[in-house]
């Protein structure tokens, strides 16, 4: 097998990876870096992100309200610690985009504009219109590109980390186009690799979503934290759940129910305010699941409409008028049309919950550092955590900045710190495990089991179980189902032979990597007993704090459902209180 | 809306492992005629053939992944429509580009080409984090915002006869990316730019057929500025060699 050298591997090219790239190539251009993605850059999901980045630029906003935001919105379930690193470090980061070229939209004088979001008190949300998460792609992207320290392996699918001497040294990927198996031998290793939304069916998560660094690390012995929280973005289209941003509601987009009442006032979040005049942290800018969770109510109680697509609600945008729609969203107007046919500007779009991000993710530390030394994470397959139990919206394009530099920064005091030699025999003989599992997978031919066969299964499963609302009995039949996949899984057949760009072969193991994940979520949202931020049990509906106020920590086993663990929250400032998005409070 | 209709959906083959040349195979697939042309694709993926390789992602055109001949013309996988097609669609490999296996193209060129253009941001003035962000006001973002919309989905460059008969041709996304920066009130790097865009297989190869912007999924316009870089290559020729005391 080719050995690749290297000082640092980091897999996964999005805004995570990208970010942490580029800060290790700034910090010293003699260092190695090999950026691994089983995309180009650009294909990578950060893309699809819509609304904003939030950071505190403006003189009527503080580092202190956007901590009380966060630590509230995630239902206490935040390390607070790691929040407030975050909160100062997001100006800073946003800052550099934009001297970067980030095409931030901006105010008549030349500032860059904020516009509100959901759960946020003061209007702290960078937006580039409509797609700036597609924005920051493609300025880390670009920028990344003056970097020649940055070696770039374009559609390599990390399949094994290589864990040695209680460190990881390397890994090994699968070159698409070949299928030949690479290793690649590192002092340090960033994943950044993304979330698992495709373990659903219903999601605004590209293909590639399919959780597989989380996997990666999971399988290295590196705990998974709070994987039971999944978060449902309230507005996504109803025939194929692309997402329509928060923004939409900043800007003044209100819901309706069959009959035309803002139902949000019925579950906490009124009085109505004015249309077109939004009200931070209220009505529709709630935070997302308790705007997902009114909408199952809304649907029990039959006020929801009827669509060829199941039952919506109505996001009525109309009287923001043409101008401001074409001006600050342009994108969600396009994907309107071309998707429903119906345009936002002449008639209320039928929407509904569907799933968008995970909370949980690899278990770091607020450097980024895995339990493993030399293992670093960062972005959505991580878990700081910063988001606790229900992230708020805009804070996870800048986590990703935030973080994948601080991923950066945390591998090279790791390469500084005096690593002992390798012991290439051994990692070599790892290397050549994970060949054999790869080959074992694809020269299999007889199976009894087809990949889209056990993937249908998989995410009818968890949108049955493990949903928005959730009981004991169904989360126990989610593990045994899953549990079951995980054992079929063995028993797949592949029907591609080719070496060459393998899709099948690939999808395989995606699907691999999503069954462990999925197996964490159900493992975690059963055996945790309450009601808190996205995990909403019907079966134990109040949070607490008692027993709970942990993070959850599953460990991996081959065979077995994970083991679980718990580890405390840190506290730092603000003691777990009521989340009051009502109009009334003070 | 939601009705059901077959269509006789003509994919190109090509596994370099075993076919000395490309070939073609239909599949019969039911389409919901709200389906895009990667719906199709993908219900060929799941329920008849697990080996029909293709790339996509994003499912909404943002992601630049699902870039195919459809019926002749570059589309977006995603984002054309069955029900604008008749009963009989025609899918292939970008034009242009190497066939790496079945839809899948070789898009190395294309990297190569775009990265080469210092499509970054070479600040005039160089300004520490501390002291804040580059002011730019809405009308100066205006100048370049269109450019930056580009999805690298190589739409342009599939459409773009001249990038079919001299393959050195810079073509639209990466000329048009470079104008970007160009464009921008916080850059200074035009010169650097200008040295890669004014050479042979820069802009001048450009006929100005306006296949790119045709094509052009997210209306980047890159054919405008090719002729807008057009325009100002010359103008530093004339700078240049008729009135050299007139160079900043």
């Amino acid at each position: 097998m080719e050995i690749i050298q290297t000082d640092i591997a980091i897999v996964g090219a999005g805004g995570a990876g990208l970010r942490a790239a580029i800060a290790l190539a700034e910090a010293d251009p003699k260092l190695r870096i090999a950026l691994i993605s089983k995309v180009y850059p650009m294909r990578s999901h950060t893309c699809a992100a819509e609304g904003g980045a939030a950071g505190v630029i403006k003189s009527d906003d503080s580092l202190d309200l956007h901590f009380g935001d966060t630590v509230g919105g995630g239902d206490w379930l935040c390390d607070q610690d790691a929040v407030e690193y975050f909160i100062n470090e997001a100006p800073k980061e946003l800052i550099q985009l934009e001297h970067w070229g980030c095409p931030w939209s901006r105010e008549p004088d030349g500032s860059v504009a904020v516009r509100p979001f959901g759960g946020m008190k003061i209007r702290r949300t960078w937006f580039a219109a409509d797609k700036s998460g597609f924005h920051i792609l493609h300025t880390l992207f670009q920028t990344s590109l003056q970097y020649p320290s940055i070696q770039r392996f374009d559609e390599y699918y990390a399949t094994d980390l290589l864990v040695d001497d209680g460190r990881c040294q390397g890994l090994t990927a699968l070159e698409i186009r070949s299928g030949q198996m690479r290793q690649f031998q590192a002092k340090a290793v960033i994943i950044a690799a993304g979330g698992a939304g495709k373990m659903f069916p219903f999601t605004t998560n590209g293909a590639i979503k399919t959780g597989d660094g989380m996997a990666l690390a999971y399988r290295a012995g590196v705990p998974l934290k709070d994987m039971e929280f999944v978060q449902y973005h309230p507005t996504g289209l109803p025939n194929n759940g692309i997402l329509l941003t928060e923004g939409c509601r900043g800007e003044g987009g209100i819901l309706v129910n069959k009959d035309g009442r803002r139902y949000l006032q019925d579950y906490g979040m009124g009085p109505e305010t004015p249309v077109g005049q939004p009200v931070l942290k209220t009505m529709e800018l709630g935070p997302r699941d308790r705007l997902s969770q009114s909408f199952w109510h809304e649907q029990r109680k039959g006020n929801t409409v009827s669509t060829p697509w199941g039952d919506c609600v109505l996001l009525d945008m109309r009287h923001l008028g043409e101008k401001k729609i074409n001006e600050r969203l342009p994108l969600v107007r396009d994907l309107c049309i071309s998707y429903l046919g119906m345009d936002p500007v002449k008639e209320p779009i039928p929407i509904r919950p569907v799933v968008h991000y995970c909370m949980g993710g690899i278990h770091t530390d607020i450097k980024a550092a895995t339990p493993v030394s030399g293992l670093f994470a960062a972005g959505e397959c991580a878990c700081v955590s910063i988001n606790g139990a229900n992230r708020l919206g805009s804070n996870s394009l800048t986590e990703l900045l935030v973080f994948g530099r601080r991923a950066a920064l945390s591998a090279i005091e790791h390469l500084q710190s005096g690593l002992p030699d390798s012991n290439d025999a051994a990692l070599a003989a790892q290397a050549k495990n994970s060949e054999d599992r790869i080959r074992a997978l694809f020269d299999k031919s007889a199976g009894t089991e087809t990949v889209a066969g056990l993937r249908k299964e998989m995410m009818a499963t968890m949108e049955e179980n493990a949903g928005i609302y959730r009981t004991g009995e169904e989360l126990a039949r989610a593990c045994e189902k899953v549990a079951e996949l995980r054992q079929r899984y063995v028993n797949l057949g592949l029907t591609d032979k080719s070496k060459v760009f393998n899709t099948d072969l690939m999808q395989a193991l995606e699907l691999g990597s999503m069954l462990d994940c999925a197996e964490a979520v159900a493992v975690g949202a059963r055996d945790r007993k309450e009601s808190r931020g996205a995990h909403q049990r019907l079966d134990f509906t109040e949070r607490d704090d008692q027993n709970f106020l942990k993070h959850t920590l599953s460990y991996y086993h081959p065979k077995e459902p994970p083991r679980v663990e718990y580890l405390d929250v840190v506290i730092t400032k603000s003691q777990p209180g009521v989340r009051d998005y009502s109009g009334a409070k003070k | 809306m939601s009705e059901e209709r077959q269509i006789q959906l003509e994919v190109l083959r090509y596994n370099p492992e075993t076919d000395l040349e490309p070939r073609y195979q239909t599949y019969t697939v039911p389409c919901v005629n709200e389906w895009v042309v990667l719906d199709a694709l993908n219900y060929v993926k799941e329920n008849l053939d697990p080996t029909l390789s293709f790339r996509w992602s994003c499912h909404m055109a943002v992601c630049g992944s699902c870039g195919y001949m459809i019926n002749g013309e570059p589309k977006l996988g995603c984002k054309a429509f069955i029900h604008e097609y008749g009963d009989h669609i025609r899918v292939e490999p970008l034009a242009h580009f190497p066939i790496e296996r079945d839809l899948v193209t070789v898009v190395e060129d294309f990297i190569t080409k775009f990265a080469s253009v210092k499509p970054y941001l070479i600040p005039k003035e160089e300004k520490p984090i501390s002291a804040g962000e580059y002011k730019q006001t809405p009308a100066q973002l205006m100048k370049f915002k269109q450019y930056t919309l580009c999805i690298n989905c190589m739409l342009c460059y599939a459409a773009c006869p001249q990038y079919g008969l001299v393959p050195e041709f810079l073509g639209p996304a990466a000329i048009s990316m470079a104008h970007r920066y160009n464009q921008d009130s916080r850059d200074g790097g035009r010169d650097q730019r200008q040295e890669v865009i004014a050479s042979h297989e820069g802009v001048w190869e450009c006929s100005f057929v306006g296949a790119c912007s045709e094509v052009c999924p997210k209306h980047v316009d890159p054919a405008g500025a090719l002729q807008q870089v057009k325009v100002a290559s010359t103008i530093d020729w004339y700078q240049e060699h008729l009135m050299p005391w007139s160079k900043k």
